[in-house]
């Protein structure tokens, strides 16, 4: 657990850039501090490895005051990634990732081992190893970056905007990586981003920071979305807050029903009598391995011939206990029909939830966290 | 062309104390002489310099001086004050002459490097040394290469003009073929000073080719 006890970063020019900050940080949760510039995000991380030392307050590693250990010391313990990778330019990627173990005064195939072995997980190609940083791209950069944090197995990771400077598919590609990593290794991580939707994307917590270093809100980012603490925590989390919200609930609140669906090799007229039985206009077509195919709508069929014979709707689909709330309504709204088509992890169809069922969840996630000042303004 | 001819199928010019070789060998002492003296003092000076980033005035001003400095003048006040006894009179001039571009270039060199990886060597944990020796310098060594070739080629030149004050070096055949209006010995010296310029310069490519790592130099093709 990182503690951030009353910490302020005054300069020596009267600016305050950190003001009484009190923060922990949860250990094996990502914590994101997210800020306009100007916020104190950078600073605060960087007080973390006493890049820069605080003027005031403490800041706590599992209890250690990091003011009583020699910074070089200190940040060997502790993975550092930056914006531009800062990859060292002369040395191979192999090394480049293998610069804490060397410090750490590893034997050298140890080193190398260990290295190779980060390479493959941040999924870069082992032949990369030996190339030098400018023959790869910003983005394999950036994860050579990541690995050469992790190199030495450091309980901590501070990350400086990593991935603000490659383009948009990158990031996202960068982003899936990193949650993935962390799934398996359970860092404590801290993120400063000055994208909300990145925070919002990887933090289990959120600390939003405003200009002069003081904490506006720290919550979960489902709660940051439900209920900013203030208008400048409102204004900086942006649009869409509502459906974005969505993101963070699961579809266990959504009633599916198993009586939509018909076999594509179905006659027109057994599928116009379970349209009819079902009370439904629209029935979502499985092939014979149960997967969805589309949508048709009874009122279009054919007089004759089988489902083959009609040309079907589009649709849309999400994983039933894996996808949130927000997945199952875009699917929803890819589709003619207006419902969305559950499937189990192999892709097979495991219910329809209808217009109605999504608004009953959608409710149910709203009544929640109902905050009456979101609903004044509209 | 013909005088050129005369001066090096002369046996007389391959032997004895105003022989080629000899001649050859005194030049290359006062260079390498000069360039390590000017190098053991600019290099690390401008190492210091550059990293601490204290001192940068000094910098400055040496690199004014130098192009202030009237080499010739110098040469001669020195050997009014010293004498010709030895060959430190030499030496003097050619090392001041050969400072300002070391320290100029070796400072420049670590000033230049990018701050983030500055940052990130020290993020990493490397100490102050560390961070100097293991990647400022490597990073840097192109430029401090350069330094010490520009100095070389300066003091090549400039040690010519030693044998103004009756010292050895190729100069001699400039210096005395003019005073005698030997032309051949004029044209000759010419030629040998300019290739002995051009092998020192072939000396610091190599040198450059074997120092610097190609990730630094970029001389593999991207893949």
């Amino acid at each position: 657990m990182i503690t951030f006890d009353g910490v302020t970063k005054r300069y020596g020019d009267g600016t305050v850039a950190v003001d009484h900050l009190q923060l922990e940080m949860a250990t094996g949760e990502i914590t994101v501090l997210v800020g306009p510039s100007g916020c104190g995000k950078t600073t605060s991380l960087r007080m973390i490895n006493r890049m820069i030392d605080a003027s005031e307050g403490q800041i706590l590693l599992d209890g250690v005051d990091v003011r009583t250990i020699d910074p070089p010391t200190l940040r060997r313990g502790i993975g550092y990634v930056i914006q531009q990778a800062g990859l060292f330019p002369h040395r191979t990627i192999v090394d480049n990732i293998a610069t804490v173990p060397f410090l750490l005064g590893w034997n050298r195939k140890k080193a190398r081992d260990r290295a190779m072995e980060l390479l493959e997980r941040v999924g870069l190609r082992p032949e990369m190893a030996s190339r030098y940083p400018f023959q790869l791209s910003g983005g394999q950069q950036q994860r050579v970056g990541v690995a050469r944090a992790l190199a030495a197995d450091p309980p901590v990771l501070l990350m400086d905007e990593p991935f603000s400077a490659v383009d948009p598919v990158v990031r996202t590609s960068l982003q899936e990586e990193l949650l993935r990593l962390q799934s398996e290794l359970n860092k404590t991580i801290v993120f400063v981003t000055h994208d909300i939707d990145e925070a919002i994307t990887l933090g289990d917590r959120v600390a939003v920071l405003r200009v002069g270093g003081k904490l506006a809100q720290y919550a979960e980012p489902a709660t940051l979305l439900s209920d900013p603490a203030d208008d400048f925590v409102r204004e900086f989390l942006g649009q869409d807050r509502g459906i974005r919200r969505l993101s963070f609930i699961d579809d266990s609140g959504l009633r599916l029903r198993s009586d939509l669906t018909v076999p594509v090799a179905d006659e027109v007229t057994a599928v116009a009598a379970t349209a009819a039985a079902v009370e439904s206009p629209w029935l979502a077509v499985v092939d014979e391995e149960n997967r969805p195919i589309g949508w048709v709508a009874a009122a279009d069929l054919p007089a004759a011939g089988t489902l083959r014979d009609v040309r079907l709707l589009s649709h849309g689909t999400f994983v039933r206990g894996k996808d949130s709330l927000r997945t199952a309504l875009d699917a929803a709204l890819l589709s003619p029909s207006g419902c969305a088509i559950a499937v189990d992890g192999d892709g097979r169809v495991a219910g329809v939830a209808t217009r109605e069922s999504l608004d009953e969840a959608m409710a149910l996630a709203a009544s929640a966290t109902f905050d009456p000042k979101d609903a004044a303004d509209g | 062309m013909n005088w050129l001819i005369d001066f090096f199928a002369d046996p007389a010019n391959w032997s004895g104390s105003n022989g080629i070789p000899i001649r050859l060998l005194e030049h290359l002492e006062f260079t390498l002489a000069a360039l390590v003296v000017a190098a053991l003092i600019a290099v690390p000076l401008g190492l210091l310099i550059g990293h601490t980033g204290r001192g940068a005035l000094i910098v400055v001003v040496s690199a004014n001086l130098a192009r202030a400095l009237p080499t010739l003048g110098l040469l001669v006040l020195i050997v009014l004050l010293l004498g010709t006894s030895t060959v430190l009179p030499v030496l003097i001039p050619l090392v001041l002459l050969a400072i300002p571009p070391i320290l100029v270039n070796t400072y420049e060199g670590i000033r230049g490097v990018d701050h983030d990886l500055r940052d990130a060597a020290y993020g990493m944990g490397l100490r102050g040394n560390q961070v100097l020796l293991r990647v400022l310098v490597p990073v840097a060594l192109p430029l401090i290469l350069l330094g010490l070739r520009l100095a070389a080629i300066q003091i090549v030149a400039t040690a010519t003009v030693a044998s103004y004050v009756s010292l050895g070096g190729l100069g001699r055949y400039i210096i005395d073929g003019l005073a005698t209006k030997d032309f051949p010995s004029v044209v000759g010296g010419s030629v040998l000073v300019a290739a002995f310029a051009l092998a020192m310069q072939a000396v610091f490519a190599l040198a450059h080719r074997l120092s610097v790592s190609p990730g630094v130099s970029q001389r593999l093709k991207v893949r």
